[in-house]
């Protein structure tokens, strides 16, 4: 147990040869190393990590606007967005775009993921390197392709689903469009990632689980069922809220592609914390809605710990 | 080309009667593919297509000409020289300042015996779980305050360190043997030494894999320098393109496509030249 005259004592001297008989040096001497080793990193995320966060919370408590005064406003920012009808939609969105994205891009790459590692597939490598690449390419950078493939007179997407008989107008500018639109370039962005995510699970689950499951005469439905879906448990889960966590995140695309319209149908809580915080400066709104994007946050990844936590009892 | 080789690579089971529906899936997923593709092959081509061709309907997606003139308009439009410079500095900046703060940082978390260890480790990890959205108006602030804004150390010095790359090279740090550093410190070695010399040769691995990550993420980022840079000239090129689009909401395709090229290209060559690396490290983030 450490006491709290272990570092306050006399110093082992910096370059003190090391005792003998093995025992590495004097908690002292770590200490001080430690501190050395690990100020650069702390004094940066003491300063842009854990003092925005206090920071933030007592802005959103305030009307600051970043110049002049500030009035403590109590809880008025927090009343505001779950009562005006533009903040509240704003959160509306933000949760269905969450509740679009993740079951379209999880089920998507597990059936990638599930393809690809059929061993009767030719060209599956070739398969998983070209899937992937979306994701080296910038969100917003895709984006204005996207853009340009769904443009209504000239694009060639347009064109092409014209061709089959659909006839899709204007989808960024129709507010029913928009929404499932910039999701597809958020899905299309990520699916390989989590493909390939689903790839290294489905590598770790032994043959002989498949082996044994088809000696019981298990069909492939029932061997998915039975034998893939529980073996792959802690992937979904990481997965599902790696997905929901960047959903609750969605900027770029939407930044680029509707700037959050038409008639804000497309308005995101990041979008609205940019801004109301860098465009409107009302900095008590901004940082109250940074505080509800980073509890929604928290209460995810707790779940996913608490997830993993049980299962790592479970195995011990 | 390879990507992920199976572990237990088996023998294809011919079975004759699947033949038929093995050429179907087969076809599905190349065409799947290609349509997966079909927006990076538009950037490509579109760069390199004629303005007149742009706006034709109907459209096609090779040019039916090629021409340069769009990169030229690129660099006229836009600062677009500088603009490189700058994604390569702040994307290069943070990767570089992050490597080896988090290093230092991860190697007394994994390596050191010292109070606090374990508190420090719980709030690193606690930290890992706040999005850099929710604190922008603070550090922007912050930032402000500092005298950084439209500037690289802005930019770069709030991402020096992050808790993700702290707590990742821990981990890794923590799976190396101990015996190695043990006996060099019974040698006299300094902490110091001991980092340089014998940890980090043996974690380049793990190092790469952060650097892939913090060099992509930062050179993607859009929201990050469309805050912290006030003038086109400081923007990087992902912030700088968006500026095309002007007021009349009309977008120069060819120029933007050309612009989207030379944005896209470093992380592709990147991506060519490691893939196997490249998939490898993404992997192994969903795996416990």
């Amino acid at each position: 147990m450490a006491t709290s005259t272990r570092t306050r004592g006399p110093r082992v001297s910096y370059r003190a040869p090391a005792p003998l008989g093995g025992r590495p040096v004097a908690a002292g001497h770590q200490t001080r190393v430690a501190v050395l080793f690990m100020a650069p990193a702390l004094v940066i995320l003491l300063a842009f990590v854990a003092w925005p966060m206090l920071s933030a919370l007592r802005l959103s408590f305030t009307d600051a606007s970043g110049f002049g005064a500030e009035t403590w406003v109590g809880l008025a920012n927090y009343v505001r967005i779950f009562t005006d009808h533009k903040i509240l939609a704003t959160l509306g969105s933000t949760a269905l775009y969450t509740v679009m994205f993740t079951p379209v891009a999880l089920v998507g790459a597990l059936a990638l993921a599930l393809l690809l590692t059929n061993r009767s597939l030719i060209g599956r490598n070739v398969f998983r390197t070209a899937l992937f690449v979306p994701f080296i390419v910038s969100l917003a950078v895709a984006a204005f392709a996207w853009s340009y493939l769904l443009d209504p007179q000239i694009g060639l997407l347009t064109y092409w689903l014209r061709g089959l008989g659909l006839h899709v107008g204007n989808v960024l500018q129709d507010p029913t469009w928009a929404m499932p639109t910039v999701v597809l370039v958020a899905v299309w962005k990520n699916i390989g990632f989590y493909m390939v995510i689903f790839i290294a699970g489905l590598q770790e689950i032994p043959e002989a689980l498949y082996e044994a499951a088809k000696l019981d005469g298990a069909g492939a439905l029932r061997r998915f069922w039975n034998v893939t879906l529980p073996q792959l448990s802690s992937t979904l889960t990481f997965v599902v809220v790696f997905a929901m966590i960047a959903a609750l995140q969605a900027f770029d695309q939407i930044y680029v592609m509707t700037s959050g319209g038409p008639y804000r149908s497309t308005q995101t809580v990041v979008m609205e914390i940019y801004q109301e915080g860098f465009k409107k400066l009302d900095l008590g709104m901004a940082t109250a809605l940074s505080y509800v994007l980073l509890l929604a946050t928290l209460i995810l990844s707790l779940v996913q710990l608490r997830f993993f936590g049980k299962r790592e009892k479970d195995v011990a | 080309m390879s990507a992920i080789t199976s572990p237990q690579r088996r023998f294809a089971r011919l079975q004759p009667g699947r033949t038929a529906s093995r050429w179907l899936v087969l076809a599905a997923v190349s065409v799947l593919t290609l349509l997966v593709l079909l927006p990076v092959l538009v950037i490509v081509f579109t760069a390199f297509k004629p303005t007149a061709e742009i706006n034709a309907f109907p459209p096609t997606l090779l040019p039916g000409s090629w021409t340069l003139a769009n990169f030229g308009r690129i660099f006229t439009d836009l600062p677009f020289a500088r603009l490189c410079l700058n994604s390569f500095v702040f994307a290069g900046g943070v990767t570089a300042f992050a490597l080896v703060f988090d290093s230092l940082a991860a190697y007394a978390l994994a390596r050191l015996d010292f109070r606090g260890n374990k508190v420090l480790l719980v709030a690193i990890v606690a930290s890992l779980m706040i999005p850099f959205q929710a604190t922008l108006i603070p550090v922007y602030q912050l930032v402000a305050n500092l005298g950084w804004v439209n500037t690289f150390a802005g930019m770069i010095v709030p991402r020096a360190a992050d808790a993700f790359g702290i707590f990742f090279l821990r981990q890794f740090f923590v799976s190396l043997p101990r015996d190695l550093d043990s006996a060099a410190r019974i040698d006299g070695a300094s902490e110091l030494r001991i980092f340089r010399s014998i940890v980090l040769p043996n974690a380049v691995p793990a190092l790469m894999t952060l650097a892939i990550f913090t060099f992509v993420n930062n050179w993607n980022d859009l929201l990050w320098p469309l805050v912290f840079t006030t003038t086109p000239e400081m923007g990087t090129i992902t912030s700088g393109l968006t500026l095309l689009t002007g007021p009349s909401g009309i977008v120069p395709y060819g120029t933007m496509m050309a612009g989207s090229l030379i944005a896209v290209l470093p992380l592709a060559v990147l991506f060519l030249i490691m893939q196997r690396r490249f998939i490898e490290s993404v992997a192994t983030t969903g795996l416990k």
